[in-house]
């Protein structure tokens, strides 16, 4: 199957501290991959990496090439476009102080013009893809602030499908959530996965072993080991990895 | 009790004396201001002009003054200030040329009025031709309250958190959209804040404007005619021993106004708020 991403000999640079060091990999398309390593080791960073938000931190540099659709986004790329079709879920939750309604119209409103009926429709089904609709149909008007944190995280999630991405990031998107709503998130990726590529970090071993299909073990910058999770988590070649695995370290 | 204790208790009835004294003396300033003119001021006291420099009648033209040279400076004012901090704040990358903006906003803020007006009065008034008139002293006290509106707004826009800037960028919003949408309505009850503050110097401000707007005893129609505003026409009423009573009277109108200003514009602030 086509990849959704391709990262070629990738490095990116902090000022002068190299980040990420020399990465290449594919990111399969209508699959989940984690990212997991110790912190400090660049995941975030590197999810930044694929849509640009790095490109909002002073003195970041990168080298190598990223293709999405055969395009190459750091050259050929419009910047506006690039994050609209790869979605980012933060690891706080950030819904904007509106009402729910105008969280998700938010992106949509961005992009053209667009009657209220269609509008009412698009929030509807990301509503409805990221499975909050029922918790918030009578609050559409009330202020977003007012959800819990883990209904907001799925209305982060819901804002981002109402733009339609192809690619969704996720940084850490349930750390921030009590068991409860985190089982609601990993659902959610589950679900997700058949109509789009998503990448998401987590710091949870069993997380990363539950909901994704690859795994990438990341170590100071680099990726040590990617593949399948099942071959990761059950016959991992890097001492490193099985080390980092199994718990002794990071 | 032991030592450290007593310092404490010593030092936080110290504080709580300050904070009464501050409190009493603006009481007193405001009873004693307002028993010595409200009993002066009835419904032709707003509506009517003044007769004999003053001594009698209403001050209707410099009600007018006052607003229409508040308005001006604000409608220059406020867009140029909150322009200026969403540069500050959002687009420039700090720096040298952000330093002096800095350094002169705040060397601004700290001059005197007479300062300004004397600045208006060469300026506008003479070397641009302005005359004395409503322009001139809107322009000299749009200059005065700029450090105001620049500072509270870029405060106000600081406070806004940067991960909803990042949620609207993640989203496709370009900068500008980002700082419509979200960045700005997120701000407006701190940017509102510097407003009002501003508009009660302006209100009240007399040195700047007696060498701008000048003194005259007709109620401005055009921005090119001149005017006297109420603060002015205290400070002629007193200066030159025209009435007392009358001035209390205007100083009552004064404090009336800039409270009326200062609630109407809390309220607006919190109506903002609750939209957003
Ligand atoms: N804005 C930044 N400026 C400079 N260095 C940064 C910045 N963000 C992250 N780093 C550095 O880059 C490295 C990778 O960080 P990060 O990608 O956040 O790691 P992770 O998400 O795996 O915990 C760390 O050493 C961190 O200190
Ligand atoms: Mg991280």
């Amino acid at each position: 199957m086509k990849p959704a991403i391709t990262i070629k000999n990738l490095n990116f640079y902090y000022r002068q501290v190299m980040a990420l060091k020399n990465i290449s990999i594919d990111i399969p398309a209508n699959r989940v991959t984690a990212l997991i390593g110790p912190s400090g080791c660049g995941k975030s960073t590197f999810l930044r990496v694929l849509n640009r938000m790095n490109d909002l931190i002073e003195g970041t540099r990168i080298e190598g090439k990223i293709l999405f659709n055969d395009t190459n986004i750091y050259k050929d790329m419009d910047l506006m476009k690039l994050r609209k079709k790869v979605g980012m879920v933060f690891q706080k939750p950030n819904p904007f102080p509106m009402s729910v309604y105008n969280n998700i119209a938010y992106g949509p409103r961005l992009h053209r013009k667009i009657s209220d009926k269609e509008l009412d429709g698009i929030v509807e089904k990301s509503l409805k893809s990221a499975s909050l609709w029922d918790e918030v149909r009578d609050r559409m008007e009330s202020s977003a602030l007012g959800l819990s944190g883990g209904q907001q995280q799925r209305l982060c999630i819901a804002r981002c499908l109402a733009v339609q991405p192809e690619v969704l990031l996720m940084d850490e998107p349930t750390s921030a959530l009590d068991p409860v709503s985190t089982a609601k998130i990993e659902e959610l990726v589950k679900d997700l996965r058949d109509k789009f590529a998503i990448i998401i970090v987590t710091h949870n071993m069993q997380q990363a072993g539950r909901i994704s299909d690859y795994t990438a073990f990341f170590l100071n910058g680099e990726i040590v080991e990617y593949g399948a999770t099942r071959e990761i988590f059950h016959r991992p070649v890097d001492k490193r990895t099985e080390d980092y695995i199994t718990g002794r370290f990071g | 009790m032991t030592g450290k204790n007593l310092t404490q208790s010593a030092a936080f009835l110290a504080l709580r004396a300050a904070a009464i004294i501050t409190l009493a003396v603006l009481f007193i300033i405001i009873i004693y201001i307002m028993s010595n003119g409200l009993r002066h001021i009835n419904t032709s006291f707003f509506l009517q002009g003044p007769t004999s420099m003053g001594r009698d009648g209403g001050i209707a033209p410099f009600i007018v003054s006052t607003l229409y040279v508040s308005a001006v400076s604000l409608v220059i004012a406020a867009p140029v200030g909150i322009g200026s901090a969403l540069y500050l704040s959002e687009y420039s990358k700090g720096g040298l040329p952000v330093r002096i903006i800095r350094f002169c906003t705040e060397t601004l803020a700290g001059i005197p009025s007479i300062i300004f007006g004397l600045f208006g009065f060469v300026f506008f008034v003479v070397s641009l031709g302005m005359g004395w008139s409503v322009l001139s002293g809107g322009l000299t006290l749009a200059c005065m309250v700029l450090p105001t509106i620049i500072k509270t707004s870029e405060e106000a826009i600081k406070t806004v958190p940067d991960t909803y800037r990042e949620g609207s960028m993640a989203l496709g919003a370009t900068k500008w959209q980002t700082i419509v949408k979200v960045v700005l309505p997120v701000s407006v009850p701190g940017i509102i804040t510097g407003i009002i503050l501003s508009i009660g110097r302006a209100v009240g401000e007399t040195a700047a404007v007696i060498l701008t707007a000048g003194s005259s005893l007709r109620a401005p129609v055009s921005i090119t005619d001149p005017g006297r505003t109420m603060s002015v026409h205290l400070y002629v009423l007193t200066m030159e021993g025209i009435s007392n009573e009358k001035a209390f009277a205007t100083a009552a109108v004064l404090i009336l106004f800039v409270l009326g200003i200062n609630y109407a514009a809390n309220k607006t602030a919190t109506f903002i708020r609750r939209k957003v």
